[in-house]
């Protein structure tokens, strides 16, 4: 055990860093918040960059154009790109973290080629289409229905919280496509081409003030069946497929962008107690990267550790927790959201980190009974 | 990227957790320190691991399996040292109380800037306080311990602060961990409302969270032991005040947390987790306290502009 990185890892870091260097300087301006259009070109050109040099789909398999890295190199790659405040994935994000990686493992020969080399070119983006206004926690509820007729799905139902619903190319869909069958065992993952008749995408506005999710109005949209990934009804098993994704690495850039975050809150920070409560949120955060190096050891040697399930549910309780700490340092600079720093505005964004993507509650629940084998709650 | 047990860590751990289930039952925990038990111990190789070679990632396991089984003793203070060793630290506040003084034979005394060996044949012990905290850990009080005579030790104060607190951290995990364990136990097998207490979120929830602060302690602890067998790729002051700091706090929480799972059973001296919890107290203050060691790591960062 040893925390020390492999020499072809530090000469990964070394060439990644010489094109960071390269790369970063020539990049526009960032586009406005609420400018989709902009983002969705700033967002892309940058992807396509990362793919010409070869730093798209680290964990992707070669013949779809990924690189087949190890994991230690996604690693490296997360916490490199993000100290040198390259972009995120942004509107990148469905296509890269979920919609992509389930086709990589379900999809067919067919599917695999025609998405996965445009997404890692930046060429396809993808929204998303899980939640709606009834299916929450209980995402296995949902009700959108998909009639089959013929070579096509007929759909209709409402979705909310599609992140990049705006500008999405495909949406990753969810639908019932057996109203009979227990609720888990009726699910169909569908790829939704956004632009198909019958589709409406409204705008959700955050407590951020602007649009960061889309709700989505689906109106006897046909869906060609050859668009479905896995078994018609096998939907739930690919969904949490799906989702897993979001145990792996998914919070790398998160928590080393929340690390310099408190690096930077430091200077402001003067009284004892405070003071205090930063060095409490440091050492929570310094553990996070270590339970980080951890998961990513573990998932290269093929040991299962309980590490991926705490991930989100111990990361999002520091952020909000480093949010508060800087609203109390702050004062009366908390006045205006863009002030002194960016802290009120991650304050503000944290307030979702415990709710999506399965909130606390959930979180507890599945440590509860799938680590600690604790019995289920009847329901 | 190797931060995990490797094989041969993880027959260190097995080895020792087996020898600590077989020699130290709770059965025999209960009836507090015992030389011979401690002599088991020696024999086994606990106190000498790193003049046998081993680094300081080894030592965090094993210190963990103690603090699973709760052995008894000033196991830390005897770390690397001739005989029972206790040790009393000038720094901290409060009363001249010594642990294990009468177990022990010798005291180190710890200042600032110098580590002082006592004899306790050289100390007027008399009786244990009556009533310790730890029922496990007698303690003396010895009005003169900070000034009784004793040799000069080779060992740096900073150097066994820092080690100290990491054992006494990897103690702490294994403390907490075992608390979860005896937590989940009771919650699926005590019934109300004609179901296991562990199928409401209420308690579930308190369980997960305790299981969470153990993951995160233990590997706080390991990476600290790494950056300590390697200084090149941390900060040792650092990594080893966040260990210190999360480990001893993960085992007072889960300690008030059992408490509550167990319900009116969790106040009573026949179940063992106040023993746990107590011990945990008792830790969670040796060799810097939690709010001394996020002291320190706020020092390790930005100072307040002027």
């Amino acid at each position: 055990m040893d925390l020390r990185t492999s020499e072809a890892d530090e000469d990964f870091r070394a060439g990644l860093r010489d094109f960071l260097a390269g790369a970063l300087p020539q990049l526009a301006p960032q586009p406005a918040r609420d400018d989709w259009t902009a983002r969705r070109t700033w967002d892309t050109d940058w992807q396509r960059r990362l793919f010409d040099a070869g730093y798209a789909g680290l964990n992707w398999p070669k013949e779809y154009g990924g690189q087949a890295a190890p994991p230690s190199q996604q690693l490296i790659f997360l916490e490199e790109t993000t100290k040198a405040r390259a972009p995120y994935v942004g509107v990148n994000f469905v296509g890269l973290l979920h919609a992509g990686p389930t086709i990589v493992a379900e999809g067919t020969p067919d599917q695999k080629a025609s998405h996965l080399p445009k997404i890692l070119r930046g060429d396809e983006v993808w929204c998303q289409g899980f939640s709606e206004p009834g299916a929450g926690s209980d995402l296995a509820s949902l009700r959108t229905k998909a009639v089959r007729d013929g070579d096509h799905y007929v759909v209709t139902g409402q979705k909310i919280w599609c992140s990049y619903g705006q500008i999405g190319d495909f949406g990753e869909l969810l639908v019932r496509t057996d109203p009979d069958a227990p609720k888990h065992k009726g699910i169909s993952w569908l790829m939704l081409p956004m632009d198909l008749p019958g589709i409406e995408v409204r705008p959700l506005k955050t407590v951020l003030g602007s649009s960061e999710f889309c709700e989505l109005f689906l109106d006897e949209v046909r869906v060609p069946v050859d668009c479905r990934v896995g078994a018609e009804n096998d939907g739930w098993r690919v969904t949490n497929v799906t989702l897993s994704f979001e145990r792996g690495t998914a919070f790398v850039s998160d928590l080393v962008d929340t690390t310099r975050l408190v690096e930077e809150l430091a200077p402001y920070v003067s009284d004892p107690g405070q003071r205090r409560e930063l060095g409490h949120v440091a050492a929570e955060l310094d553990a996070l990267w270590a339970l980080t190096r951890r998961n990513v050891t573990q998932a290269a040697s093929g040991r299962t550790g309980r590490g991926p399930f705490m991930i989100k549910l111990a990361y999002t309780e520091v952020c909000q927790k480093l949010g508060e700490l800087a609203l109390r340092v702050l004062d009366r600079d908390i006045l205006t959201v863009d002030g002194e720093g960016p802290f009120v505005e991650e304050r503000l964004r944290s307030l979702a980190f415990t709710i999506a993507a399965g909130t606390s509650q959930i979180q507890k629940n599945i440590i509860g009974e799938r680590v600690l084998g604790l019995p289920r709650e009847p329901r | 990227m190797a931060f995990d047990l490797t094989d041969d860590q993880i027959a260190l751990r097995d080895g020792i957790r087996a020898l600590v289930e077989g020699r130290f039952p709770v059965a025999r925990v209960r009836e507090g320190f015992d030389r011979a038990g401690f002599d088991e111990l020696v024999a086994a190789g606990v106190f000498s691991l790193r003049d046998d070679g081993f680094i300081w990632a080894d030592a965090a396991i094993v210190y963990e399996e103690l603090g699973r089984a709760l052995v008894p003793g000033p196991l830390v203070w005897s770390f690397g040292q001739e005989g029972v060793v206790t040790g009393f630290d000038t720094t901290r506040a409060g009363a001249p109380f010594v642990e294990h003084a009468g177990d022990a034979d010798a005291v180190l005394v710890l200042t600032d800037d110098a580590v002082r060996r006592v004899p306790t044949s050289g100390l007027s012990l008399g009786a244990p306080a009556d009533w310790p905290l730890d029922p496990l850990t007698p303690v003396w009080r010895i009005e003169d311990v900070a000034t009784a005579p004793g040799a000069a030790c080779p060992a740096d104060p900073v150097t066994l602060r820092t080690t100290s607190a990491l054992l006494t951290a990897a103690y702490c995990v294994g403390i907490a961990d075992r608390l979860v364990e005896l937590a989940v136990t009771y919650a699926g097998e005590r019934e109300q409302f004609d179901r296991p207490i562990g199928s409401f979120q209420a308690v579930k929830h308190i369980c997960a969270e305790m299981a969470v602060r153990v993951e995160l302690a233990r590997v706080s602890v390991q990476a600290a032991a790494c950056v300590l067998d390697d200084p090149g790729v941390g900060d040792p002051a650092r990594a080893v005040s966040g260990a210190k700091l999360l480990a001893g706090e993960a085992a007072v929480l889960n300690g008030r947390a059992a408490t509550q799972v167990f319900g009116g059973m969790g106040f009573t001296w026949e179940v063992d987790v106040h023993l746990f919890l107590k011990r945990a107290w008792l830790l969670d203050g040796q060799f810097g306290s939690a709010d001394d060691h996020a002291d320190r790591v706020a020092a390790s960062m930005a100072p307040p502009r002027g």
